[in-house]
């Protein structure tokens, strides 16, 4: 950073490579070369796309790298307090670590020890870093669960991650991780793994600590948007390389770099619905934009559409059984009714717990008995018996959440794709389909020597356009996308809306789009219905319930979705 | 050859490396791993052979005296295992300076009261007929009845190794079928199995062996497969059966319900190369476990039958020849045995380690 003078540097980054050795032969350069500094008391944003290697060069400064297979070239320096991190004896980089330097990590659940309780893991850190007294320790832990916003401190401390929900659990990370007041907290994709509203509230809460315990935060994540809010100054990398860098209002008013405009308008905005989300290859090639971006597109239900699929008092329970004999009843659905019309698309939103998936889940009978009706071209879809399902099942398909997990890993992408048709007796002939999954593969943009190919082959975003294609082959009329592109990085987010954009003005189907964000819903769907809690808060056109939400917790979720610099400074 | 027995097992490969390429390309880099497949390899050529009747076919001729001691041992025998003394002159004398022996050594050293006797008997039955023509050694020692130890090892080696690996294969398969349909059906089908598993599991090993051999009551290569088979599922059902229930929920299996994909596609077509990684090692793992296994029922005589020769009654029998020092049979099968298990074993260990990596 340019700005910055060496006596309110922290840490000063220069020249860091690591390199990560594959197999015998090959070596790949995770990081190549990066130099930034992270100046005292202030939030430094480090944003990229997954493999950029922005969490290795986390884990090279807190000395982390994995030491079968990492290695750092001479040359690179972490300088901390005048010493290089990476030349330090293992020994002192583990006093520095968690004093010093502390992480949280993305995924909370699997970073708390379950067998441990809360307070055991908090005042294991203070008693072995600061050398307390159990009964000091103790009160110390009350106070910093006091201070990450834990209610009811006094029982929680003595609670196990599992009883604790995945926002207090990430709140209980933090606890952890600032109990020895560190100079620089490292947080790693904090809240992708969360909700929209505890997002909001795990970012505000980490803005409000580094100001109180005036420390720095190296903060990492893929999604540049967020960070606006809370970031001093960003890094914005790509392929190991740092593209650019600066101060926030620089980055988000003037972003010299392409990518780094790609970036900040890959994301559909609240404001502006164009035709086609920009991504990140328009803006690298030379040129001027393509033309067409700018172009609104127009969404909403005018009313006297055909309807394709009506629900009606849509309800699903669970039952756990409680004591000999007794079971509980958990209400997941509650009345849920909509209709949904051709080539039109409905949204979802909901946090995780509303039901939304539920819903989904239960129209496509994957879950067993529940109640209640939906009428597909008359018949009612949870009635037929089991027998008869075939030919409406091919009608309406599902795009799962994880492209990591929905692909048999043991099929080849030819045996994915032709399995419908051979299930369904689509096509008279193996070269029939054959010729038609080629086809599919271009229309999803990939290459037909994939044929061949496994799914371990292919990154995140490919492996959702091949599930896309797999439920393509059957030509649905319906097609469900249950947070469809969420696992996947913000610029591939965009690659994917618009194939689904793409084929849905081709094919006319209509979509049932399950999603926890409600700008890209905005984005996508014509009609937004909102649930909570296994009900249906609210259901109306999706421009007019930006504009004027009725509910209050629609209200709450708008005001959730991250705003950038722009949106912060607004308040 | 590993990637051709493979691929049998798993999916069709196309023209890219698929997960079975990848982990033989793991396998490749083991060379424990390697250096204990060629021993497996060996053994299964050796089986295939003597099943074909390549070799080993004349191992119950009987071709040399009897207690022939190993070639390269010469005349390094105790005394008492004359009839092999390197004189040319025909057994018919060696045999006659075996009976005065005992008489002549002045009793120094204990011998068998009985054995004069007996030797005389049997010097009267083959006399003249059997035992000209008979080799005084063999290449690795003869039995009790002059046939070749090393034939008989090769020929102990098939029957072993058929016994373990068709054994292996059939409790691999119930243990499949069941685990396949408890996993995945769960419920009241679940509870039926689980029970079934359970009545099994109470009844002491050995006990319920003794007892399906009873129940059985005939010996015989087939019936020690088929007391193996029907009393070995348990465990790999247990481990079957509880990758079917994580599996069964995974999205890939929601998927193929979606496009309609039926039970049984869903349990053998998707499910089953999925979990195949785990059949395998326990299939390999039960290998050893029955060869083992096989040698004690031989042992304890519920084995095979008298006219067949397996590792388990060659150690039956050399626990009388070992008091008379005839060391040879007892070696002959504990190598062959030791190599093939120990082999089996560092291979199973390797192909672990190849088709479970951490790969997602």
């Amino acid at each position: 950073m340019t700005s910055v003078n060496s006596a309110d540097t922290l840490i000063s980054i220069r020249d860091l490579r690591v390199d990560f050795r594959l197999d015998r032969t090959t070596i790949s350069q995770a990081v190549r070369g990066i130099s930034f500094d992270i100046p005292v008391n202030s939030t430094v944003a480090l944003v990229g796309e997954s493999g950029s290697g922005k969490s290795v060069t986390a884990l090279a400064i807190l000395g982390l790298l994995p030491r079968e297979n990492a290695t750092v070239p001479a040359g690179s320096q972490i300088l901390y307090g005048g010493r290089n991190l990476l030349a330090l004896a293992p020994g002192e980089l583990q006093k520095l670590r968690g004093a010093d330097i502390s992480m949280i990590f993305q995924e909370p659940m699997s970073s708390l020890n379950p067998v441990f309780t809360v307070g055991f893991q908090l005042t294991e850190v203070l008693t072995k870093h600061l050398g307390m007294t159990g009964r000091q320790a103790r009160s110390r832990a009350l106070e910093i669960l006091r201070e990450v916003g834990i209610p009811e401190p006094e029982t929680r401390i003595d609670a196990y991650p599992f009883q604790l929900s995945g926002g207090q659990q990430q709140r209980a990370m933090i606890a952890i991780a600032i109990a020895c007041e560190p100079k620089l907290l490292i947080a790693d994709e904090p809240t992708t793994a969360l909700d929209v509203t505890i997002q909001k509230q795990i970012l505000e809460l980490i803005a409000a600590l580094q100001k109180r315990l005036r420390m720095s935060v190296l903060f990492i994540t893929h999604d540049l948007v967020l960070v606006g809010e809370i970031a001093d100054y960003v890094v914005v990398m790509r392929e190991g390389e740092i593209k650019e860098q600066g101060r926030v209002e620089q980055i988000f008013e003037a972003p010299r770099d392409a990518y780094t405009r790609a970036l900040l308008l890959c994301r559909p905005q609240l404001e502006r619905r164009p035709r086609r989300l920009p991504v990140i290859d328009d803006f690298m090639k030379p040129g001027p934009l393509a033309g067409g971006s700018l172009e609104e597109r127009s969404r909403g239900l005018r009313g006297d559409e055909e309807i394709i699929l009506e629900a009606r008092h849509l309800g699903k329970s669970f039952y756990s059984r409680e004591g000999l004999f007794g079971k509980r009843e958990f209400k997941a659905v509650r009345d849920v009714s909509f209709k949904l019309a051709r080539g039109k698309t409905l949204g979802i939103v909901g946090e995780s717990g509303s039901g939304k998936t539920t819903v989904a889940l239960t129209l496509l009978r994957l879950r067993g008995e529940s109640s209640g009706e939906a009428l597909f071209d008359g018949k009612d879809l949870l009635s037929i018996p089991q027998q008869e399902t075939m030919p409406y099942k091919r009608r309406i398909q599902i795009v799962f959440q994880n492209p990591y997990a929905s692909l048999n890993p043991r099929f080849t992408i030819g045996q994915l794709l032709m399995e419908p048709l051979q299930v369904h007796g689509i096509g008279s002939n193996e070269s029939e389909r054959r010729d038609r999954v080629y086809k599919l593969l271009e229309e999803v943009g990939l290459p037909e020597v994939s044929f061949f190919k496994y799914p371990h082959e292919f990154s995140g975003g490919q492996r959702q356009r091949i599930a896309i294609a797999r439920c393509l082959t059957m030509k649905p009329d319906v097609l469900i996308c249950d947070e469809a592109v969420s696992a996947l990085d913000v610029s591939i987010q965009a690659q994917i809306l618009n194939l689904l954009q793409d084929l849905q003005d081709e094919h006319h189907m209509s979509y049932i789009f399950i999603w926890h964000d409600l700008a890209v819903v905005k984005y996508m769907a014509d009609q937004v219905m909102v649930m909570n809690e296994g009900e249906v808060v609210e259901v109306a056109n999706s421009d007019d319930i930006y504009r004027n939400p009725q509910h209050p917790y629609t209200k709450k979720l708008l005001s959730s979705i991250p705003r950038g610099w722009r949106g912060a400074r607004a308040h | 050859m590993m990637q051709a027995a493979l691929s049998t097992v798993g999916v069709p490969r196309g023209e890219s490396a698929g997960l079975w390429t990848l982990a033989w390309r793991r396998f490749c880099r083991d060379r424990v791993g390697l250096a204990s497949f060629l021993i497996v390899v060996f053994f299964f050529g050796m089986m295939l052979a003597s099943g074909l009747h390549l070799i080993a076919r004349d191992w119950s001729e009987e071709v040399g005296v009897n207690y022939a001691p190993p070639t390269f041992m010469g005349t390094a025998i105790p005394d008492r295992t004359a009839p092999v003394a390197p004189d040319s002159s025909g057994s018919k004398s060696t045999r006659e300076s075996e009976i005065r022996q005992p008489g002549e050594g002045g009793g120094i050293d204990i011998a068998d009261p009985l054995a004069d006797v007996l030797a005389e008997i049997r010097a009267e039955f083959s006399g003249a007929t059997a035992e000209t023509g008979k080799a005084p050694t063999l290449v690795f020692g003869g039995d009790r009845w002059g046939r070749d130890v090393l034939k008989k090892a090769i020929k102990g080696t098939e029957t072993s190794m058929f016994v373990g690996l068709a054994a292996a294969v059939l409790a691999a398969f119930l243990a499949t079928v069941f685990g396949a349909l408890a996993g995945y059906y769960g419920g009241w089908i679940d509870d039926l199995f689980n029970w079934f598993y359970s009545v099994f599991t109470s009844i002491p090993y050995l006990l319920l062996i003794l007892a399906i051999a009873a129940v059985l009551n005939q010996k015989g290569t087939l019936t020690v497969i088929l007391i193996l088979g029907f009393t070995g599922w348990t465990g790999i059902f247990r481990l079957v059966r509880a990758e079917y229930l994580k599996h069964k929920v995974r999205e890939y299996i929601q998927a193929a319900d979606a496009i309609g994909a039926s039970h049984a596609r869903r349990m053998f077509v998707h499910i089953l190369p999925n979990v195949s990684h785990v059949i395998l090692v326990q299939l390999s793992l039960h290998v050893v476990l029955f060869i083992k296994s096989e040698v004690v029922l031989s042992f304890l005589g519920f084995g095979v039958g008298v006219d067949t020769v397996s590792w388990g009654s060659m150690l039956n029998e050399a626990q009388n020849e070992l008091i008379l020092g005839y060391w040879w049979q007892l070696v002959a099968a504990t190598i062959a045995m030791a190599l093939l298990v120990t082999g089996f074993s560092l291979f199973t260990d390797a192909l672990r380690d190849a088709l479970d990596p951490k790969l997602k």
